[in-house]
């Protein structure tokens, strides 16, 4: 049968191009894959190659014809031993609609029918600890560890990679004792490559088994950054639900102390603006352990970032068997009526100065600690400010485009209504941080400015 | 490279070490059995035909964005995939649509993912530089140049890890050679000694830049050299010589001796991508390949000239393989587009 060439597209924005040169007359035979003719844009000129085998019966559109419109006929193909004539009424035909493929071209849409909303989902509360449960004095950094240890024992496929944290115990200690309980298959030293390691980790979570990994501190992950967001973050949707990478990336983030302006910034920001990923964020022990358990049993690539100046902090960790805490859950730290005030991380530390001087001198807040950056616990977030009317962010990370930034946007846009002040953010300074006691200090926020957000808001200053 | 083969011990690894000597230049060439070449000329054929439909789709609108097309290089994938067993795993860049119709993915969903249906193998989600199978063992489909390096180095660690005897096979391209973390990969796979072949499809242009404007050295496969990677060049355009290698590597790999480095010279007759008119090589360059070279042509030259298959049965072949791809186009131009639901869909479990 008879079919017809079409002009081809150079690139999905072509819509004509001039025909520039027949390299086949007609009655040349023609096998697929061979160059008929070339044709030009104002871009690139192309060799268009025959698909199927036959004879060139005509030619539709003489060379040097230009504006020739894409997917209209330029030629016809004769099979083998199929008469001329059979061209002529092909290509002739003036009213036959005779591309029956370029015709059944995709059925656009009828109208783009509006996506349904995201679904918002809830994460439960917090298990319930029973009255009486013994509570232990603990480090933020102890807490890791057993949290790690713990899950370690309940799935084989669970493994720590890493610099350093394997014989060395860990460069801030957090994989004490790790090597010695379950040996060097599941305790990986890694050269300083994170690029490499990173990619050979989540290539691990593709297959199959549960990578923590561990980065000295998130400023060495910039160099793993395309495998955090591109290959684990983006392959459960690119796959169509078919595989993804169930693991943890974790260390140390934000500002540690004189370590000057590369070793010194929070990412937080940064991960929760990809969909694909999962971002948390504690400040005590409790939560470090509850929500590092969670991450590694969840399905989901999860940024785990914690901060080097709380490793050493002591917290009450009730004693319970397996406590784990649900990730995309803020918890409310006090209860209070006259504003609201949501943290996370060391801005707790913050925070936490901050309600109790503002207690004393009347003003009651009720502080929320977000615990988890993404998803976002908006839910408790809007609660609190439809109660309180005003809202102040405390955080260590830089100002533009941050968590705050985000938590500002939606609350204005959720609940206008019930504010009766603007929102106010402390936040770290907009400068690179600098390694001069003096001004590191000034770099950081401290209790006053949030002490002054409070008052600002409440109109009390 | 002579300090490596040290390292090999055994029987086994001993007459392989022989043979890659053999192999250092002159492909070492194990004749195929007819069934082996009939086979052979069937996948290529195969891959060659789909291909040039992809490139008429996108002619003529239906495929949008990039599309890399794989003709020219069929035998590299042909050949691993016949030195393949079952649970070795592929993984490659967007260059990809080859090597899930030689792993056996269905071609409906390659070309209906193609053109963005919600039959496609990733619902019309992932698009041509992102298909994925678990049941094949193809894990993608990579657009970010070199990444699938890493990350099929990962594949490795998970098969030592799971002690399972699996082999993992990470093509990447001469472009991507040059890549820092194929490097960072290198180091940890002998490290560890990691069951994994990179595979480098060196068809001497890295988008439009020829291997010689772009790399300091362009013996690849000596690139795992400081490494302690052995790695041979192999004649990418042979059928033959491709499976002949690989199952020299898989056997390297499957002793515990670690990573081994094919590097595949072949050509793509094919711009770098569908909007690639290739101005930087000559058209007696490509035309050269092309008479001379020809993967699919060498096998067909062999059958014919040993009577194992006549012009009529190889005829017979080729309309066979174009109902396939012409099914699987008729496929891809009617399913529907995606259920607008699907957007906020597989983003987390």
């Amino acid at each position: 049968m008879a079919v017809e060439i079409l002009m081809p597209a150079l690139s999905p924005t072509m819509e004509e191009g001039k025909l520039a040169k027949w390299l086949k007359k007609e009655g040349d035979t023609v096998a697929a894959g061979d160059v008929i003719a070339e044709i030009e844009t104002d871009k690139a000129t192309m060799e268009v190659e025959a698909v199927d085998e036959g004879v060139l019966g005509k030619i539709l559109v003489a060379e040097g014809t230009e504006e020739v419109k894409v997917n209209a006929p330029i030629a016809v193909l004769l099979e083998e031993g199929e008469d001329a004539s059979a061209a002529d009424n092909l290509g002739a035909a003036p009213v036959a609609p005779a591309a029956p493929v370029a015709a059944e071209a995709p059925v656009a849409p009828a109208a783009p029918a509006a996506p349904a909303a995201p679904v918002v989902s809830v994460a439960p509360a917090d298990p319930e600890i029973p009255a009486g449960t013994k509570m232990v004095s603990m480090t933020v950094r102890e807490a890791l560890r057993d949290a790690m240890a713990e899950e370690m024992r309940r799935n084989e496929n669970v493994f720590l990679m890493g610099e350093e944290v394997a014989q060395y115990q860990g460069a801030y200690k957090i994989s004490q004792g790790l090597l010695d309980e379950f040996g060097e298959k599941r305790v990986i030293d890694t050269p300083i490559t994170e690029h490499g390691f990173t990619g050979l980790a989540v290539g691990a979570a593709m297959a199959g088994l549960n990578p923590i990994v561990e980065f000295m501190t998130f400023n060495f992950a910039m160099q793993a950054i395309d495998h955090i967001i591109n290959s684990a973050g983006k392959t459960l949707y690119m796959s169509g639900g078919q595989m993804g990478a169930p693991m943890v990336f974790r260390g140390a983030n934000g500002a540690a102390a004189r370590v000057g302006a590369q070793h010194s910034q929070d990412f937080a920001a940064w991960y929760a603006s990809i969909p694909g990923l999962k971002v948390v964020q504690p400040y005590t022990a409790a939560d470090a352990k509850g929500l590092l358990k969670a991450a590694i049993r969840d399905p989901n690539p999860v940024v785990f970032l914690e901060n080097e100046i709380l490793y050493g902090q002591h917290f009450d960790v009730p004693d319970v068997e397996d406590l784990v805490l649900p990730i995309g859950k803020a918890k409310i730290v006090r209860e209070g009526t006259d504003v609201t005030m949501v943290s996370w991380s060391i801005g707790m530390t913050y925070a936490l100065q901050a309600v109790d001087e503002l207690a004393k001198q009347g003003i009651s807040v009720e502080l929320i600690d977000l615990r988890t950056i993404r998803p976002l616990d908006m839910e408790t977030v809007l609660a609190s400010v439809r109660k309180t009317g005003r809202l102040v962010t405390v955080e260590e990370a830089f100002p533009i485009c941050s968590v705050s930034s985000e938590i500002a946007y939606q609350v204005q846009s959720e609940a206008f209504d019930w504010l009766d002040a603007p929102v106010l953010r402390v936040t770290g300074k907009d400068v690179p941080m600098p390694y001069a006691a003096n001004l590191e200090k000034l770099a950081l926020p401290n209790t006053k400015e949030v002490i002054d957000a409070v008052k600002a808001v409440t109109y009390t200053a | 490279m002579a300090g490596t083969q040290s390292k090999s011990s055994g029987g086994r690894a001993k007459s392989a070490t022989k043979a890659r000597g053999a192999m250092k230049n002159v492909p070492a060439l194990v004749e195929f059995s007819k069934d082996e070449e009939l086979n052979a000329y069937r996948e290529m054929l195969f891959i060659r035909r789909f291909e040039e439909k992809a490139g008429q789709l996108y002619g003529m609108g239906l495929i949008g964005g990039f599309c890399h097309l794989y003709i020219g290089q069929e035998a590299v994938v042909v050949g691993m995939e016949m030195a393949k067993e079952k649970g070795d795993q592929m993984i490659t860049s967007y260059r990809d649509h080859a090597h899930m119709l030689a792993c056996g993915m269905d071609p409906n969903g390659v070309m209906a993912e193609l053109t963005g249906r919600r039959g496609g193998l990733s619902k019309g989600k992932g698009g041509s530089m992102h298909m994925f199978s678990k049941e094949q063992e193809f894990y993608g489909g990579h657009g970010i140049v070199g990444a699938q390096v890493s990350l099929g180095t990962g594949l490795a660690f998970a098969n030592r890890y799971k002690e399972n005897g699996k082999v993992s096979m990470a093509f990447f391209g001469d472009g991507a050679a040059n890549q820092g973390q194929v490097y960072e990969s290198f180091n940890m796979a002998k490290l560890w000694n990691l069951p994994v072949i990179y595979v480098i499809e060196n068809n001497k242009y890295g988008m439009g830049t020829s291997i010689e404007r772009a790399s300091s050295t362009t013996d690849l496969s000596q690139r795992g050299a400081s490494f302690g990677i052995p790695g041979v060049q192999v004649d990418g355009m042979d059928v033959r010589a491709v499976k002949a290698a690989t199952d020299y590597a898989m056997e390297w790999c499957r002793e515990g001796n670690g990573p081994y480095i094919l590097e595949m010279i072949t050509y793509r007759y094919r711009g770098h991508s569908m909007s690639d008119p290739a101005k930087y090589r000559s058209k007696d360059e490509v035309q050269k390949m092309r008479s001379e070279h020809d993967p699919i042509e060498q096998v067909r030259a062999r059958l014919l000239e040993k009577e194992w298959a006549s012009e009529d049965d190889l005829k017979a072949i080729d309309k066979e393989v174009r109902a396939v791809v012409a099914a699987s186009a008729e496929f891809a131009q009617n399913d529907p587009e995606p259920d607008p639901s699907e957007l906020y869909t597989d983003i987390v479990l």
